[in-house]
Order: structure tokens, then C-alpha cells, then sequence
């Protein structure tokens, strides 16, 4: 193999597991390390350069970070990464100071924001310090979007919510509430130099019926809703017997999660035959195969509710005619069930962008949205957060809402909106003494910290009251040292190595060889002290070795960034460097590192 | 020395052997020589051998005198019994605890100055003796605890880190064991555990004293340009001639033999020791061919190494002596110490 170019970017972010997961790429285990000292203002600051709401997130992110954590690689469970967020976030001082300022002087462009969520907050966030006019539409009475209709406020204190978005309206944005946009045409007209919609995920549509109004309707779901609430664990059960009404892909994922969640008798109930269906055939099969019927001709005619509880749902058996454009009523049945699921498609979000102005639509009536520069088909329009791509969550807003605004800076500019900003790196030595780091290089063995809770009764007296408790003192203190710092490489110069073998006697891990070169990556990989068998883990493979012609190969995959080979390195040849990761902005001069 | 001992990780993904341990299981306290020290490389070829033996950890003692080399055993083997005797004693203390406990499986390590300066004379009667044991000399030519003098190994016209050139003659080691009949006798380098590792495996499984001068170089006082223990000048003057795999009797042969004459040598337990490669007409079981590769080789500034010699049909210091299969330590006292009236009859045999 070749030597690994550890001058790209991309090799030890990689290493950085959790920082490479993260879609805003935090830098984590450098915030970890600030708390650990205490400066949790800087841990805070680290935080809300890359992810903007340090606070919200630290309660609420969906953490890709944590399942990519390498802790759990070494002892199955992730570093609480989120909740340590929360730890910056609640103990930082008063850092107004040394927030992002709105620009003295306005730079003449004007930008217009669709939706206060976070990813139009996110782009305010980045184009008011550079001098743009943002105003942002909102049609509720409060910013948030989604961070404060989808969160419940026990999850999500009100004043951190309030707190982050103030930080940046203060910073001089327009807000318009109660301001619902309902054409695109007119704010293109209104002379906007451009626009960006954070509008939101399209919602599901409803099933207007017999009986849908009456009871309370809490056994009656809109799929794409539940669906969502399942993924962020607000939903965890549903009855044992479940119509799911709908033939699309939304559909499938609704009965197969219902089997999942607890339903034994999952029903897909579909007006027309299997030919007019619109889910994939692959999921169809994956549907059957977990049990699940597909009922065909069944027309949902009323709800049956009883005391205001759902028994069931009154169906139509029906006959088509060929073609399947008109049918006829043979019988009618009721099926009770203790959930239904509607999955009939979605309503049209965009309702209010006129199809004649240049904006592309494509599958699921989605806009056609480039998914770096977050640019629509019309050069001034562009998307955000559930807005483009369907649900997601925060953090990937926030990340879409920092390239979005690098686009609209280029477009405004005169730049192409494409010439992205470079992706800088640094080594930096942590080298304090000969057998001393600039951070704690020993391994832990602590357990996860469990988060304590609120007690039950006391909970349920104030709807409001957080539930979580947040880490005390200890458990932070504990937690802090799980980290790994995988940010702190061990960086192998093969001129300085006598090849004595001192490292990979001393690695804890075995990740060291010293081999011959194979000329396939599997090959090699086979030739290790120990086999690297996770293939998605990066080799680091060195140039040839001065005495005999081999190389010096690490796997990536659980080295804990002890240090102890750099330690045991008689010649320096192995030092632990700090990999920073310097990522680009709105603003950042594109010619840097040119 | 390190900041931090070697940490266990959970979930590292380390082999067990047939005793359910890990390689983990084998090691000792962290190393406190200086970085890069050959005798590390060897400590770990060490651990590697008993691990991969499945050696239970208990049934090993290990033995040391005084030096750098003689620190090593804290290094290996935590769960194994050991000893730090005076400078260059360890040979007469392991001929006693073997004597005591032949179950045991002895290993002795000593440096270049423990084993042939101060303690030459003990060393060359436990050769005479066959004490069942594994001998490793970690030579590097120098004192390096007393800051790099010439140790008795030193080459002539090999140089101090200041330059000063060695007039005096070395004591070869391996022609010297071999001269006083050892029955194996090999030599290795730190820097090779590919060699080494089927070497130590050898000599733990051979019966009778087994002798491994491995060149082991000094990172602080001997592995500058003027050193011939350096890590340059061994990958340069390393003759690597005799290749042998050892094979434990579970092992099928899947090693390649490409010549109709290799040796192939039955061990006590069953476990083979295979030449895969020899020099020309090479026996190594022929101890003059071994004097005369040895000599001959070095004339020509190279450095033999891999397993020189071996004669597994010895007999070692319990079978000249007659001794008891079963070992001292567990013969029970009545059978050990018969008593006054048995010592009279045994007496009065003499009359």
C-alpha cells in the first residue's frame, strides 16, 4: 500500500470518530478537555462555532456522534458526548461578550429567511456578522420551529430555547412574526438578493372521516408524525392490533416499526389492488416478510369509536373495474384495532412556491436541492434543514444553515457558489516533558455516567420541570475521562524509527506491526500483530523503513491515544500530535492555505 | 520510563491460548530500561513463547542476577515464581531450584557482564552440569548501568559513544558454550522475533541446559556507528542461514520444505523442531560442523545467529545424577528423609 497522506484533512478526522459523525463537525473531544479543566466557557465557545446551539442540543441531538463514539470500540458504551455538551452549556459564565456581533455597517445585500427553526437561525447566525440585512418569516408568534412545537419543554427548558435564539436575533435580524409567506414569487419580487427556506418537513395528511373528530383521537396517528416521534424516542409502544391505511414507502416503515414497537396484528389496508401500490416492491417483501398483511380493496368508510376510545375502523369491501377507476361496494365490514396509522401521503409544504419560477421539484414532490451548496435550480433560492432532504433533526439543520450561508455569501459575492472554502488542518505537538503530555493520556476504566433524574411524583406536578438533572460535579468529572482524545494522534515519521520494535511491544492494543508491504489493503490487513478486521477503521501506513524495507502499519480502529508508544520511542519517530480540524465558514477567505 | 502502565482494555481483541489466557496474562511490570532498550523486544518475545506455549504461569520460575538484563524478569511473567540473586550467582541458584523442583521450567537471564565477567566460572559449570534450563545472555557489549564501559562481548576495534576504540579480545559466548559441550546453543537478535520466538520455544522444550546469546543493543550507550551491537550494524552483519519453526504437537507441518535434507528433531514432548533452511552440508546436530560455521562465518565479520546446535539426546544434571522423577519439593518428608536407622544402614554399607 501506499504511505498514508496524513497532510489530508480527511485521515485523522476520520480518527476522530465522533467529530467525523457529527454533521456540523464538532470538534468534541477539545470541548471535553476545556470542561475536564473547568473552562466551560471555552468548552461552550468550541461548541457554538460549529454547532450554534450548544444548550438545545446538549438536551435534545439525535447524537451520531455517541454510536460512532470509540469508547464504545473499547468498553460498549459511548462517552456521554450530549450530556456533556449540557455540562458547558449550563455552567458557562456570562459569555454575551464573546458571542459573534451583527456588522457595524451593512454590506447592501439583502437575505430572507423562511422559518425561525434552527437552520434559518443558523444562517442569520453566519451572514450578520458579515454585514447582510437577514429578516426571517416566521408564521407562529415565536422563533424555534421545530426545537420548540416538536420538543416537550420538561426535555427542553424554555429559557435555554429563548436564550440561544436570542443570542442571535440580538445580533440585528428582522424578525417578522406571524408573518406566513404564501408566495415565493412575491419575495423573489420583493427584491430579496436571496432566499433561504427552513420552512420545515412536509406533514402528513389526514384522514377526514366519519368518527375522526370524535374522542380524543390519541389512538389515530399521521404516520410521517409518528414515525418522527418514534425516532426520538417519544413514542415506544403501540397496541397489539394495527391498521396501517396507505400503499407508499411511508407506509411499510409505519407497520414494520409497529411490529417492532409491540403490534402483532399489523394490517397495511389498501383501497386498490397490489399493482396500483406505490412502495418499492423490495419493501413490500420486507413488509410480508415480518408478518404483515397486505389487505387489498378495503375502502376506510368511518372510525368506530366507543366512549370516545377507538374499537375500530369500518371499511368498505370493494370491486374495480379494469384500470381501477371506478368500483363498486360489495359489503362492509368493521376490523377493531387498537391503533391506526395513516400513511396516504403528504401534504403539499410548498404549496406556496409557484411551479413556474424556476424551482425544480422531483421525487416526493421534494424540491431538487444540491446537497453541498444547499442551492435549489434557481440561483438565489436556497434550502435547509427538513425543508430539503425530509426530517432529519437539529444538528443537521444547523450544518445545512453553515453551508447554505457560505453559498449565499459566494452567490451575493459574485463567487461561484460552488468554490467552497478550504478545509484547513494542524498537527500540533503535545510533547510537555519526555514522558508528558499536554493531556491526560492514561485510560480510564470508568462506566458511563448515569443521568439522574427528576423523581417521579415531582415530575408530574409541573409539566415544565426538566426531568433530567443534568451531571453533578463527580460524574462529570468521571465521564470527562472516558474520552479518549482521539484528536491526539500518535504521528509516525519513518526517517527517525531504528525499527527496535519498543512501540508495539508496549501498545495495550497490539495496533502496531512492522511488515513487509503487501500490495493489497486486505492482504496487509491480514499481516498485522493483530488482524484489523473492522474494514470501515483506516490503516496508517508509513513510507519504507530506513534498516530493512518494511513499514510501520497502525489500525486505527482501537488505539486509545495513550501515548505509550511515543513514549517507548527511543528516537522520536512516533510523537503525539494534536490533529485540529479548521473548518470554513461564510467568510472565510477562500484563499486561504493557497 | 512510561507515565502510565500499560492499560487493559476491555474489549481489545487479543487471541487466548490453550489455557483460556491472553498474551496480556504474560506480562509483568512496566519496563523501567531506558526507550528502545533490546532487552524490552526480548522480553516480549518471551511473553509471546509462554503465551503461545500455553505455559500455566505458575510452573515457570524465573531467575536473574545483576544489570540491566537483570531487571527484566519483573517485566514477564508477574504470575511466575523469581529471583534476583547476587551478581552473576543466578547459574548455582537455578542449579538449586532445580534440583529442588525439576517440574519447574527454569529460565535465567543474564547480560554479557553478569554471565561473563563477574560470573563466568558459574555459568560455565552449569553448562558442565546440563542444568535443565533456558539461558538467555542479553549482550550488548557494554555496561550500561554504570554508563557504558566495555563488557567482555566487546569487538575489538569497536568503539565507546565517545570514540575511544576496544583493544581487548572478546569471550564469544556461543564458541564458548559449545567448547564446554552445551547441548543448545543459539543466537538471536532483539530486533528479530520472527527467529527468536521459535528459538525461546525450543530451548524451553529442550531438555537440558539450552543457551541464547541474543545481541541485544544498547540504546543509550551502544548503538552509535562505531558499536557492533548496533541496530544497523546487526540488520547489516546479520548471517541468517539456519531458519528453524518450532512445532507443537498439535501443529500440523504447513511450513515449506524445500530441500530433501532438513533436519527434522523429535522433542521429550512430542513438539518438533524443523530446519527449513541450512547452510551447505550443515548438521546441527554435529557440534564440530557448528565450531566450524561459527569460526569461519565470523572471520568473515558476519554474525551467525538462528538455532546453532542441539543434541536432544543429552542427559542433564538429574539424569547423571540419578535422581527422582517425581520432584523433591512434593516427595513426601518420610520418603525424602527416611530416618536415622535407614542413614545408619546406608553407612554401615560403606564398612
Amino acid at each position: 500500500m501506499k504511505p498514508t497522506e496524513i497532510n489530508n484533512p480527511n485521515f485523522f478526522h476520520r480518527v476522530v470518530d465522533c467529530q467525523w459523525a457529527c454533521p456540523a463537525h464538532t470538534n468534541v473531544p477539545e470541548y471535553i478537555r476545556l470542561i475536564a479543566q473547568g473552562r466551560y466557557d471555552d468548552a461552550y465557545m468550541v461548541n457554538r462555532t460549529s454547532n450554534v446551539f450548544p444548550g438545545i442540543l446538549g438536551r435534545t441531538c439525535d447524537r451520531p456522534c455517541e454510536p460512532a463514539c470509540r469508547r464504545a470500540r473499547v468498553d460498549g458504551t459511548p462517552v456521554a458526548i450530549c450530556r456533556l455538551k449540557r455540562v458547558a452549556a449550563d455552567l458557562k459564565g456570562d459569555i454575551t461578550e464573546r458571542l459573534p456581533k451583527g456588522a457595524e455597517t451593512l454590506n447592501g445585500k439583502r437575505v430572507a429567511c423562511v422559518g425561525a427553526g434552527p437552520a434559518s437561525l443558523t444562517v442569520a447566525n453566519d451572514l450578520l456578522p458579515l454585514g447582510y440585512a437577514v429578516t426571517i418569516f416566521e408564521s407562529s408568534l415565536k422563533p424555534g420551529g421545530l426545537m420548540r412545537t416538536n420538543i416537550p419543554s420538561f426535555r427542553l427548558p424554555e429559557e435555554v430555547l429563548d436564550s440561544e435564539i436570542e443570542a442571535i436575533v440580538s445580533m440585528g435580524a428582522h424578525m417578522r412574526y406571524g408573518t406566513e409567506i404564501t408566495s415565493m414569487k412575491q419575495l423573489l419580487d420583493d427584491g430579496f438578493d436571496s432566499i433561504f427556506v427552513g420552512s420545515g418537513a412536509p406533514r402528513g395528511k389526514d384522514l377526514e372521516l366519519e368518527g375522526r373528530r370524535d374522542g380524543s383521537g390519541e389512538r389515530i396517528h399521521i404516520g410521517i408524525d409518528w414515525l418522527q416521534s418514534v425516532a426520538f424516542g417519544h413514542i415506544t409502544e403501540i397496541g397489539k392490533r394495527v391498521l396501517v391505511i396507505g400503499v407508499g414507502n411511508t407506509a411499510m416503515d409505519c407497520c414494520r416499526t409497529a411490529r417492532r414497537l409491540g403490534g402483532k396484528d399489523v394490517r397495511i389496508m389498501a383501497r386498490r389492488p397490489r399493482e396500483y401500490f406505490k412502495a418499492s416492491p423490495w419493501e413490500l417483501e420486507d413488509a410480508e416478510e415480518e408478518g404483515i398483511e397486505i389487505v387489498v380493496n378495503y375502502a376506510p368508510k368511518r372510525f368506530v369509536i366507543e366512549d370516545g376510545q377507538l374499537e375500530g375502523v369500518e371499511f368498505d369491501i370493494v370491486k374495480w373495474n379494469e384500470g381501477a377507476t371506478h368500483s363498486e361496494v360489495l359489503d362492509t365490514v368493521i376490523i377493531p384495532c387498537d391503533d391506526v396509522i395513516l400513511a396516504i401521503g403528504q401534504e403539499n409544504a410548498f404549496s406556496w412556491i409557484e411551479r413556474d419560477i424556476g424551482i425544480e421539484f422531483g421525487k416526493w414532490d421534494m424540491p431538487v436541492v444540491d446537497e453541498v451548496t444547499m442551492q435549489s435550480t434557481h440561483p438565489k433560492v436556497y434550502f435547509g434543514g427538513d425543508a430539503a432532504f425530509g426530517p432529519k433533526n437539529i444538528i443537521w439543520a444547523v450544518a445545512h444553515g453553515h453551508e447554505a450561508a457560505i453559498s449565499i455569501n459566494n452567490y451575493c459575492q459574485g463567487a461561484p457558489v460552488g468554490d467552497r472554502p478550504p478545509i484547513g488542518m494542524n498537527l500540533i505537538n503535545q510533547k510537555m516533558g519526555l514522558t508528558e503530555w499536554s493531556y491526560h493520556n492514561d485510560f480510564n476504566p470508568s462506566p458511563r455516567q448515569q443521568m439522574t433524574h427528576v423523581d417521579l411524583i415531582k415530575r408530574f406536578e409541573d409539566l415544565s420541570l426538566e426531568v433530567e438533572l443534568g451531571f453533578n460535579p463527580e460524574q462529570t468529572a468521571r465521564e470527562v475521562e472516558r474520552c479518549l482524545n482521539c484528536d491526539v494522534e500518535p504521528v509516525f515519521q519513518a526517517k527517525l524509527c531504528i525499527e527496535c520494535d519498543a512501540c508495539i511491544d508496549v501498545c495495550p492494543v497490539q495496533c502496531l506491526t512492522i511488515t513487509e508491504n503487501h500490495e493489497e489493503e486486505l492482504d496487509l490487513r491480514r499481516h498485522l500483530t493483530a488482524p484489523a478486521e473492522a474494514l470501515d477503521q483506516l490503516l496508517y501506513v508509513s513510507s519504507t523503513l530506513a534498516q530493512t524495507g518494511r513499514i510501520m502499519v497502525k489500525d486505527e480502529n482501537i488505539c486509545v491515544h495513550c501515548g505509550l508508544c511515543a513514549e517507548r520511542c527511543p528516537t522520536a519517530a512516533w510523537n503525539m500530535d494534536k490533529f485540529v480540524l479548521q473548518l470554513s465558514y461564510a467568510g472565510t477567505s477562500n484563499n486561504k492555505g493557497k | 520510563m512510561p507515565s502510565i502502565r500499560k492499560p487493559l482494555i476491555p474489549l481489545a481483541p487479543h487471541a487466548t491460548n490453550s489455557l483460556g489466557l491472553t498474551v496480556r496474562d504474560y506480562e509483568g511490570s512496566m519496563s523501567t530500561l531506558c526507550a528502545g532498550c533490546g532487552h524490552d523486544s526480548i522480553t516480549a518475545a518471551i511473553v509471546q513463547t509462554f503465551f503461545e506455549l500455553g505455559t500455566p504461569p505458575e510452573l515457570i520460575a524465573k531467575l536473574s542476577g545483576i544489570g540491566c538484563s537483570s531487571k527484566t524478569p519483573t517485566y514477564f511473567v508477574a504470575g511466575a515464581h523469581g529471583f534476583n540473586s547476587v551478581h552473576g550467582r543466578m547459574p548455582p541458584i537455578v542449579t538449586g531450584a532445580n534440583a529442588a523442583n525439576r517440574a519447574n521450567i527454569h529460565i535465567g537471564i543474564s547480560g554479557d557482564g553478569d554471565s561473563l565477567s563477574i560470573g563466568t566460572g558459574h555459568l560455565v559449570h552449569a553448562i558442565r552440569k546440563n542444568v535443565n534450563m533456558v539461558y538467555i545472555i542479553e549482550n550488548n557489549g557494554v555496561y550500561g548501568l554504570t554508563k557504558g564501559q566495555f563488557s567482555p562481548t566487546a569487538d575489538v576495534g569497536s568503539t565507546t559513544k565517545r570514540g575511544v576504540p576496544n583493544d581487548v579480545p572478546p569471550i564469544d559466548p556461543v564458541e564458548l558454550a559449545l567448547s564446554l559441550g552445551a547441548s543448545f546453543v543459539a543466537r538471536s537478535f532483539s530486533g528479530d522475533k520472527k527467529q527468536l520466538i521459535p528459538i525461546l520455544k525450543a530451548a524451553v522444550e529442550h531438555h537440558g541446559f539450552a543457551l541464547i546469546d541474543v545481541i541485544s543493543p544498547c540504546i543509550q550507550f551502544n548503538n552509535h556507528q562505531g558499536s557492533t551491537k548496533s541496530y544497523k550494524y546487526m540488520r547489516e552483519h546479520e548471517l541468517n542461514e539456519i531458519d528453524s519453526v518450532f512445532l507443537q504437537p498439535s501443529e500440523v507441518i504447513t511450513a515449506e520444505l524445500p530441500r530433501d535434507s532438513s533436519v527434522s528433531i523429535a522433542m521429550h514432548d512430542g513438539s518438533k523442531i524443523l530446519f527449513r533452511t541450512l547452510p551447505d552440508n550443515y548438521d546441527p546436530r554435529d557440534r564440530n560442523a557448528a565450531v566450524n560455521y561459527v569460526s569461519r562465518t565470523k572471520a568473515n565479520g558476519e554474525v551467525p545467529t538462528g538455532l546453532l546446535f542441539i543434541d536432544q539426546e543429552s542427559s542433564d544434571i538429574h539424569d547423571l545424577n540419578r535422581t527422582t522423577e517425581e520432584p523433591l519439593i512434593t516427595l513426601p518428608f518420610k520418603k525424602l528423609c527416611p530416618g536415622k536407622s535407614e542413614l545408619m544402614k546406608f553407612q554401615e554399607s560403606f564398612v
